[in-house]
């Protein structure tokens, strides 16, 4: 970003100092206090004051909870039985990694999640190449497609739910009599991942059709000239000019897939095996009341999501999503 | 058939493709909450026998109005401080230089990919201390919480949008700093911050993990978990009518919200999530 | 009305650059002034220093006598406009040109006669109740025109504002506030980075590079008289031609052929302890097609050099012919690279531009035989640049 603003300073004439270059790039570079005017210190100081009030919300409500969530986590502490509680060390982390539940519902989380990002990606691009394309009713196709992104993730589970509910759903009358997915392992991940794709999909698209937008008409224009069909010239020219987009919306849909916790609640509630993380550290603190156990699970779930931002940035060397923008 | 005219059959197949798969599963909580209790197990997609009478019985139902209540009064608050200290910082990082912004912005893309579920369990000891547990406090503090990375990231791209020009030339036409801020920055950054609140309040609206952890009663339970608390009115009557109406009502206002402003919700969803 | 002084005024950043170093400049009132030069040569910055947009870091900037140092843009009663018009996108063109007098909390009266009277003076009366976004560039400038002069401020400052311009309508917006600058008769500092604006325009021009001052004065003494080779380079279009030259007893050695040395030159020669080598600075307007001044003028005084067209560009009212000069590498110089803002000459390959009467038969792959007044020529001291020809 300094590098940035610097070049431009040198480059094109602009004055370093009254921000031309959107601003956002100042004060990387800014010097020794004391050589600060009164107006950049002015300016420092009205920076802090309004970025304070968020700042300290996001800080008071996250990282005290964070800090004594690991805290619990080394404490035997159930609620149930608040006289035995007692600082045990990792022994709570030893029972959850031991734990043949807490290892299934981790599976389930990551297959859903994979599954599911990678479903939502292939549709959400064709659906946004729909949206970006269509000669046809633009507009409606554009707006309709966010209704799935409006609805309450309870409702449009419940939704799913007696669509499957044998008697009750449209769904669960073509299937063969006598089947009730919701309560097998197998079909019932499979409604979870559909109803998770199905909401999901239309925000995904829309993150692609802004990477779409980034593609030039004339570069498109130039390869079908140069001889290129339709889906060479999505292979070529589209899809590496769209990945950092397409790279971004995918971890940024990951990371939030990793989540799930709303649809699994009310399709199933974790029976047949198909909890999420999420839904067993809710059940180990909300019916179980074993706070240990509970933030032991939170701990390991920060962790693994945090793993995961990891290894996608690394491996394929994508940003973070949602960075300052202007610098892409 | 021209080629043009073959492009455009194609092209009204697909959407109503989209069509399809918007509505659908729409079209089918809705049928679902029209439905006579009698006729729900019937299994077709459209109803038999139509009824008001899931509405009038979820209308009837204290604790569902008080959900709605509840939602309302908590999201609305909670959008408000969120839009008020959000824009603040958001104001700050688009336009000032000041040692600490990237720490701003590190902290909001933190919160904004941290598991909830994670803040879950240590926020329901520590309210519980707080006597925050099952108050609209203890609800509006972490949906606050939640709403400020994206608040700050879609309107710090609405302000970076804002010419810096307009500010100067307001000066230059014998503007204060707060004048120019106010007929200036303020009407200019109208649109973004009001989209920014829909969105905002989408996400609050939307939550379904806090409320029904949080909370214990209908004091401060949010629409969407006193659905999910939903029973028959007996022990023999099914609650999939009154589940459905009530779908139906939470998700109404946020989907005309949606339509509505739906250019505006398009440029806000992407801006502040693509551009990396 | 009012003159503006900048006494020693410098920029200085925190981490150490110097974006202007000691200005010295006396406005007069009235004055139309262009502050001109390359991208990152100090024009923005000293015309925000006077606008209050960036504190002075040295130095005193007066205007009117007032000392101005301190006091925010708006006490200081100028106007400004800008390159990108900077209309308030949500306001109408009438709400934007009485934006300043509606601050200045002026009477709605007086405010409604002194819009009208501005958007009489520009033209733009039937677009008063449109926003800028339903404008046209032409019609937004008039519009940020309006704005500046609506409140009869002390000064105008202008930055670049007509870059964003198609070339036609930028002539057009040229003469229309060249007019209205007469006619108000407001001190005005104008910046651009294009040299033929600065030309037309200015009654002075002070050309700067990497924040210094290289030259102020009128556009003729800028182009006929320029100090040094940047100036030199800068100011006219196609540029001077430079050529390496070595001097001997016999005269001025160069590709041109051997120039016998004039009084001028000798006496410029022995006051810069007589150089060896120069750098020859020759307009394309000094030449002439021989043929031509022959016809007219039999006893032909002046020298004469023969070349080889290489091509011949010809716009109606005068043609230019390329000459592409044999075993001459381009003068290399960082005072040339500045002043063609990067744009060097091929290293091996050197073209002699020469502008032509229209009625000349040069032809393009033909020679032709050029001729060319050797008092035209300016000698430049190759390192420092300077003008030795200028500066006796």
């Amino acid at each position: 970003m300094s590098a940035n603003a610097a070049g431009a300073a040198a480059a094109g004439g602009s004055r370093p100092g009254s921000g031309s270059a959107a601003g956002s790039g100042r004060g990387a570079g800014s010097g020794p206090e004391k050589a600060l005017s009164e107006g950049r210190r002015s300016e420092r100081r009205l920076g802090w004051w309004l970025c304070a009030p968020a700042a300290l919300v996001m800080v008071l409500v996250t990282g005290w909870p964070i800090v004594y969530s690991v805290l619990l986590s080394l404490q035997r502490y159930d609620l149930r039985f608040p006289g035995r509680k007692a600082w045990i060390g990792f022994e709570n982390y030893a029972t959850v990694l031991s734990s043949s539940f807490w290892w299934e519902a981790f599976w389930v989380t990551l297959l859903v999640t994979v599954v599911s990002v990678a479903i939502e990606l292939v549709l959400g691009m064709a659906l946004a190449l729909a949206m970006y394309r269509t000669l046809v009713g633009r507009g409606i196709v554009r707006t309709l497609v966010l209704i799935p992104y409006g609805i309450v993730t309870v409702a449009a589970a419940y939704g799913w739910k007696y669509a499957w509910t044998p008697g009750t759903g449209w769904l669960a009358g073509v299937l063969p009599a006598g089947s009730a997915p919701l309560t097998e392992h197998w079909p019932a991940i499979g409604i979870i991942t559909l109803s998770e794709v199905w909401k999901t999909t239309p925000f995904m698209a829309l993150l692609l059709m802004a990477g779409l937008a980034l593609v030039p008409e004339d570069a498109l224009k130039a390869a079908s000239m140069d001889g290129a069909g339709p889906w060479q010239r999505f292979r070529l020219i589209t899809l590496p000019l769209m990945k950092p987009a397409i790279l971004a919306a995918l971890l940024f849909r990951m990371l939030d897939a990793f989540r799930i916790f709303d649809n699994i609640y009310v399709l199933t509630n974790g029976a047949d095996s198909t909890s999420s993380v999420s839904i067993i550290a809710y059940h180990n603190l909300i019916s179980g009341l074993n706070l240990g156990i509970g933030s032991t699970m939170s701990v390991l779930i920060v962790v693994a999501v945090a793993v995961i931002a990891f290894v996608f940035v690394k491996l394929l060397g994508t940003s973070a999503p949602g960075r300052p923008a202007g610098r892409r | 058939m021209s080629r043009a005219a073959r492009r455009k059959v194609k092209w009204t197949a697909v959407d109503v493709l989209v069509l399809l798969y918007a509505l659908i599963p729409v079209a089918w909580i809705a049928s679902l909450s029209f439905k006579d209790p009698a006729t729900i197990t019937k299994g077709t997609f459209w109803p038999t026998k139509w009824t008001w009478s899931n509405y009038t019985g979820i209308f009837d139902n204290g604790d569902f109005v008080r959900g709605l209540v509840n939602s309302i009064g908590i999201g609305v608050i909670s959008t408000l401080v969120a839009i008020v200290i959000g824009t603040m910082a958001a104001y700050a990082v688009a336009r000032l230089a000041f040692p600490g912004k990237s720490m701003v912005l590190g902290i909001s893309l933190l919160i904004a990919m941290f598991p909830q579920i994670s803040l879950v369990t240590p926020l329901f000891q520590i309210e519980r201390g707080l006597h925050l547990f099952n108050t609209w406090p203890g609800l509006i503090l972490p949906y606050i919480t939640f709403a400020l990375p994206l608040t700050i990231y879609t309107l710090s791209t609405f302000f970076r949008e804002i010419p810096w020009d307009l500010e100067k030339a307001a000066k230059m036409d014998g503007a204060t700093p707060f004048q120019a801020f106010r007929m200036v920055i303020v009407p200019l950054a109208m649109p973004g911050v009001v989209t920014t609140a829909i969105l905002a309040f989408i996400l609050c609206w939307n939550d379904f993990l806090f409320s029904i952890s949080l909370t214990s009663s209908s004091r401060a339970r949010t629409a969407p978990a006193t659905i999910s608390f939903f029973t028959g009115s007996s022990q023999f009557e099914d609650p999939t009518g009154s589940i459905a109406a009530a779908a139906i009502v939470i998700t109404i206002p946020i989907v005309v919200f949606v339509l509505f402003f739906q250019r505006r919700i398009v440029s806000g969803l992407t801006s502040g999530a693509v551009k990396g | 009305m009012a003159e503006i002084v900048l006494d020693r005024v410098a920029k200085r950043y925190p981490d150490g650059t110097v974006a202007v170093h000691d200005l010295d400049l006396d406005i007069a009132d009235g004055e139309f002034i262009i502050l001109v030069g390359p991208s990152g040569c100090g024009k923005s910055t000293t015309l925000n220093m006077i606008a209050g947009l960036e504190d002075i870091s040295e130095g005193e900037l007066t205007i009117g006598g007032e000392r101005m140092n301190e006091k925010a843009p708006r006490d200081r009663d100028i106007a400004m406009v800008f390159q990108s018009y900077a209309l308030y996108p949500h306001m109408s063109v009438r709400e934007n040109i009485a934006f300043p007098l509606k601050l200045a909390k002026v009477d709605k009266e007086t405010t409604g006669k002194k819009v009208a009277e501005a958007a009489h003076i520009l033209d733009i009366e039937s677009l008063m109740d449109r926003k800028p976004i339903h404008l046209s560039g032409g019609q937004r400038q008039r519009v940020a025109m309006g704005r500046a002069i609506v409140r009869e401020p002390k000064a105008f400052l202008m930055d670049e504002p007509l870059s964003n311009l198609d070339a036609k309508l930028r002539v057009q917006m040229r003469t229309m506030i060249s007019r209205l600058q007469k006619r108000l008769g407001t001190t005005t500092v104008y910046v651009t980075h294009d040299q033929t604006e600065a030309m037309t325009l200015g009654d002075r021009i002070v050309l700067m590079r990497k924040g210094l001052v290289q030259q102020v004065g009128t556009p003729e003494e800028l182009y006929e008289h320029p100090h040094n080779l940047f100036v030199a380079g800068f100011i006219g279009s196609p540029s001077m031609n430079f050529l390496p030259a070595d001097i001997c007893d016999d005269g001025l050695h160069n590709v041109l052929g051997v120039i016998p040395l004039s009084t001028r030159m000798r006496r410029a020669l022995e006051a810069h302890h007589a150089p060896e080598h120069v750098i020859l600075g020759i307009r394309p307007e000094a030449f002439g097609d021989a043929r031509l001044i022959r016809e007219s003028r039999p006893q032909g005084r002046d020298l004469t050099f023969t070349g080889h067209v290489d091509i011949l560009e010809s716009l109606g009212a005068e043609k230019f012919a390329y000459i592409d000069l044999e075993g001459v590498g381009a003068v290399q110089s960082e005072h040339l690279a500045d002043a063609f803002q990067g744009h060097v000459a091929d290293e091996r390959h050197v073209q002699l531009v020469a502008r032509l009467d229209p009625k000349s038969k040069a032809r393009e792959g033909e020679d032709i035989e050029l001729d060319y007044d050797p008092d035209a020529i300016h000698l430049f001291e190759p390192e420092t640049g300077l003008n030795l020809t200028e500066s006796v």
